[in-house]
């Protein structure tokens, strides 16, 4: 058995062990769903050490029959980027539980259940960055909805039935489609090669292109809502909005990276041809998605909507940086989701901490936390940072790659995408002086500042962001290999500097 | 001079059990007390549904299309399906044999003083049992009939009981009789056009036998007008009983109005045997006039899906909103007839199995819910159910999820075999409309568990009474089978593959 199996396994059999201990006896339940995901965490770190960076290809593989008659195989391996995918899973997923210590406690259901259902997401969410086997990753992807959608609707605030229907819906049928296509490949793999789900001999087919652009069609859209790019955003701020904290951080950190992640990993190296026909396209939605989410996050009132918002900006860039095509752009693209990811962290961190103890998400009803809390504002200042990528933050490494991979294919892409770093300055700086800023707004004066465990559990996001922000490059030894071997799969070399010339 | 025919008995034994069994509870219902009969009943019931299971089992391997003269073909898709209805209508007999769902007298008119004495004794209409078993065998013939007269003989045994079966709720005693009455009707109309569609396919092609109808097609040998309204009839007869568009109108008053253990039966087991009747006249009879029925079918699938789905929206009563979903269901089933080839066939008894015991459990569920008057249907009253008992609710949450196709339950995998065998069989519309109605389905499936799990319970709520023995295996027989099929669907592909053959 592969290690990555054990990973997988690992949390599920934590949440399934919660159901041992005393009902009653919460703060047991949590320190355990806690060890848990240091387990988990541990194992991750380990695999990381053993994982070799410079070999090409699948490594920790492992392949077993599932469903005979369909020929589906329970195939997992994993490649630098889906390491470090990993890795941002099993390492925010410790913080959050120790960050939302509190947040089942107005909950629908019990206890208990919350910290099942966040370790399921977990273990899904290893598996879907972890399977190579396209009929396996469709199952984890749909069956992951259920846990979010429960968490969501079980445990978050306002209209979070209505979010969480909204959110399932969308992701729904956006699967559906996925689905529609995974069959199609499967045919055409049935009459050229035997019946097969394995991404590696799917790549091998030969499609006639009307049928390849539209099995790609039906991937990317799911991936382009999961992600979420404009136009099939919609779903992502209700969701936002209403989630916990702990349970936003890993829908929007993680689990929409699963959108991003399988454009690079199905949709660029199953249907190439397509993917050629369609960057156009996905271009114009992805500059889109960073003008519109930035616009949109200058206006919001509402701070989980802001990061929201932010958040639909930056997949924007994701998705730039991936189809610019370039080595560099996909490389950024990959270290953003990293980025993005511990990004996004702290922003919902701390601003979950500001909303609890405000009891209110509105912007305005903060001012002058800077002298009641300065360790929250400070926290909130260096996400803030972080998500105008600031030089010497994290994410300025990954966006600046990002603009460079681009703008040696698509320069004015790159142009327009510049633009919305200059929003991002706005949306972030306006925010900041309202809220941590000015003269103490009444209400306020009697704030408590972050307590141990909660500084405890955003330490290591920030510092995070700081190390990756100057040194990013034992990350990008992951990533690189992996990148060029997608180009190349994909049929793609760097175009040559026209300097030179 | 007559020659008298040969019969293998061993092959032709599980329905004759069932029919055995069936005389012997009339028997019963004659000459023994009353106060014994239910359970007597209810025992001789399962004891025939077992042995014939087992006899079934015994003779599994045996291929032959002599079975009774070139009317009875015993193969693969036959032990499948016969073995399918058996084990379906074993729970199904133990949803029905559960206390007060029938009425005390059957003939006692409502409201009268006549009813109020028949239920002061005490009573309840225990002919339920040979019933059932009469259906059931029509059911395991119907899908094994290769001649028309024995296909029709089929309709009507599996039909009439359950005309009867419809009409014995024991509340609600005036919409019961109506959904009763509107059934026979209904059915008897459809099983005159099933008739007379024989009628034509026998001036066609001038043989009975599915083989004979085969050849004659391949010959050209006739009219093909004959030919083309003898199939529209003989599809009109098949379509009404599977419940799709546009003969399904009377699906969701016979589930309502009907008992719901029965409702449960003639849901899950009636579908089985028509289906399976469908797939044998089409893939042996019919398969070499694909041009002219396939557009066809391939039309009413697509209708009867969207209808289904889309009509299950605006229902306010869980029982019309399974109905509904049993037509969308029947729908998808069509897809597998549709495909016409062996990932359909294989698809098609995969599905029914996988159909068939959440259909099961989900309106075992519905026997659950109660008030002091009764089972209540009525959704608006359902709302919060999830709180007071989260198991119950759980278990419905999951057969709505398989109804709805989400992975990891039966009805993924099902609905995945049977869109991969239509476009097998190029078919690629009828795939695409297939997964926008999954869309819309599924919007009304996670409606009602919204319902159940994410609405404060109204005051007037209803109660969950505590299930039976019985009821609790139903559940967790159908819980199990739908979750473990999603899982592992290599257990129940690896016999519909290897099953999924139909002698020609």
């Amino acid at each position: 058995m592969s290690l990555i199996t054990f990973l997988e396994v690992t949390p599920l059999v934590g949440g399934v062990l919660l159901y041992l201990l005393p009902k009653g006896n919460t703060t047991l339940i949590k320190q355990a769903a806690f060890l848990f995901s240091l387990i988990t965490l541990g194992l991750s770190g380990w695999i990381a050490y053993k994982f070799q960076a410079n070999s090409p290809g699948m490594q920790f593989v492992e392949s077993h029959s599932w469903i005979s008659n369909f020929g589906v195989r329970y195939a997992v391996g994993i490649d630098g980027l889906a390491l470090v995918l990993i890795l941002l899973t099993t390492i925010l997923t410790p913080i959050v539980l120790l960050a939302g210590w509190n947040e089942a406690e107005n909950g629908r259901w019990s206890m208990r259940t919350f910290y099942l259902l966040m370790l399921i997401l977990e273990s899904s969410m290893i598996a879907a960055f972890s399977a190579t086997d396209v009929f396996l990753f469709y199952v984890i992807f749909e069956a992951m909805l259920v846990p979010v959608y429960l968490l969501i609707g079980g445990y978050g605030r306002g209209e979070r039935a209505q979010a969480a229907m909204k959110f399932l819906l969308y992701s729904l049928f956006g699967g559906l489609l996925m689905l529609a296509a995974v069959i199609g490949i499967y045919i055409i793999s049935t009459n050229q090669i035997g019946g097969t789900f394995d991404l590696a001999k799917l790549a091998t087919l030969k499609i006639d292109s009307g049928t390849e652009n539209l099995l790609f069609l039906g991937f990317f859209i799911a991936f382009a809502i999961k992600a979420p790019l404009w136009p099939f955003h919609t779903w992502l701020p209700g969701a936002a909005k209403s989630a916990t904290p702990a349970t936003s951080v890993l829908l929007l950190g993680v689990l929409d990276k699963v959108g991003t992640y399988g454009m690079i990993r199905f949709c660029m190296t199953l249907f190439p041809h397509a993917t050629k026909t369609f960057t156009p396209v996905i271009i114009v939605l992805s500059i889109i998605s960073i003008l519109y989410g930035a616009f949109l996050a200058i206006g919001q009132r509402d701070i989980n909507g802001l990061i929201a918002f932010t958040s639909i900006s930056h997949f924007g860039f994701i998705v730039l940086g991936i189809f610019a095509m370039t080595s560099q752009g996909l490389s950024g693209a990959t270290l953003y989701m990293v980025n993005h990811g511990f990004s996004t962290a702290a922003l919902f961190l701390v601003a979950g901490w500001m909303v609890a103890r405000r009891n209110s998400s509105q912007i305005e009803d903060f001012g002058g936390l800077q002298r009641v809390t300065p360790v929250m504002a400070w926290s909130f200042f260096i996400a803030g940072m972080s998500a105008l990528a600031l030089p010497g933050i994290s994410s300025f490494v990954s966006e600046f790659l990002v603009l460079v991979g681009t703008f040696t294919r698509y320069p004015l892409a790159a142009i327009l995408g510049t633009v919305g770093i200059v929003l991002a300055a706005l949306y972030v700086l306006i925010t900041v002086q309202r809220s941590l800023h000015g003269p103490i707004t009444p209400g306020n004066e009697k704030l408590t500042d972050l307590n141990l465990r909660e500084r405890i559990a955003i330490a290591p996001v920030i510092a995070v962001l700081i190390l990756m922000g100057f040194f990013p490059k034992p990350v990008l030894n992951w990533i690189n290999p992996s990148s060029h071997q997608s180009l190349q799969v994909a049929g793609y070399s760097d175009p040559l500097p026209k300097a030179g010339k | 001079m007559f020659i008298a025919p040969h019969l293998d008995y061993a092959l032709l034994a599980p329905i004759l059990i069932i029919l055995g069994g069936a005389l012997l509870g009339v028997g019963i219902e004659a000459f023994v007390r009353k106060n014994v009969r239910a359970s007597l009943q209810l025992w001789v019931a399962l004891l025939s549904v077992a042995a014939s299971f087992t006899q079934l089992l015994r003779v599994r391997n045996h291929r032959s299309n002599l079975v009774a003269v070139d009317s009875f073909s015993f193969d693969g898709a036959t032990v499948f399906m016969q073995g399918t209805i058996l084990v379906l209508a074993f729970f199904a007999l133990l949803l029905i044999s559960d206390r007060g769902n029938f009425v005390a007298q059957a003939s006692a008119i409502p409201g009268s003083e006549d009813e109020q004495s028949s239920i002061a004794t005490g009573k309840s209409q225990s002919e339920v049992f040979p019933l059932t078993l009469f259906a059931i065998s029509g059911m395991m013939l119907f899908p094994a009939a290769s001649d028309l007269i024995t296909l029709f003989v089929a309709l009507e045994i599996l039909s009439l009981p359950l005309y009867l079966m419809a009409g014995l709720s024991r509340r609600r005693r005036l919409l019961s009789q109506e959904a009763a009455l509107k059934y026979f009707l209904l059915g008897a109309y459809s099983s005159a056009f099933f008739l007379f569609g024989g009628a034509f396919l026998y001036g066609y092609s001038g043989s009975l036998t599915l083989n004979g109808i085969a050849a004659a097609i391949a010959g050209s040998a006739g009219n093909d007008i004959f030919l083309l309204i003898g199939i529209v009839f003989l599809m009109v007869g098949l379509l009404f009983k599977i419940g799709a568009v546009p003969f399904h109108s009377w699906t969701p008053d016979v589930y309502q109005g009907a008992p719901t253990p029965i409702t449960a039966f003639m849901a899950a087991c009636t579908k089985v045997a028509a289906v399976g009747a469908m797939l044998r006249i089409f893939y042996v009879a019919l398969a070499a006039d694909q041009i002219q029925w396939r557009p066809i079918v391939t039309v009413i699938s697509i209708i009867t899906m969207l209808v289904g789905a889309i009509a299950a929206i605006s229902q306010r009563d869980v029982k019309r909103t399974l109905a509904f979903s049993s037509i969308a269901h029947a729908g998808f089933l069509l897809i597998g007839i549709v495909a016409l080839n062996q990932s359909g066939l294989k698809a098609a008894l995969f599905y029914l199995v996988a159909y068939g015991f959440a259909t099961l459990g989900a309106f075992a569920v519905v026997t659950l819910v109660r008030d002091s008057a009764g089972e209540v249907s009525d959704m608006n009253r359902w709302v919060g159910l999830g709180k007071k008992s989260p198991l119950i609710a759980g278990a419905f949450a999951l057969f709505l999820l398989s109804f709805g196709g989400i992975p990891l339950t039966s009805g993924f995998i099902a609905k995945f075999s049977i869109f991969t065998a239509a476009y097998e069989g190029g078919n690629t519309t009828i795939v695409v409309f297939g997964v926008l109605t999954s869309a819309i389905a599924l919007f009304f499936y996670l409606r009602v568990i919204v319902m159940l799990f994410f609405t404060e319970p109204k005051s007037d709520a209803v109660t969950v009474s505590i299930p039976s023995l019985k009821v609790t295996v139903v559940l967790a027989v159908s819980a199990i089978v739908t979750i473990l099929l999603g899982v592992y669907p290599s257990l129940l592909l690896n016999s519909a593959q290897s099953f999924a053959n139909l002698l020609r």
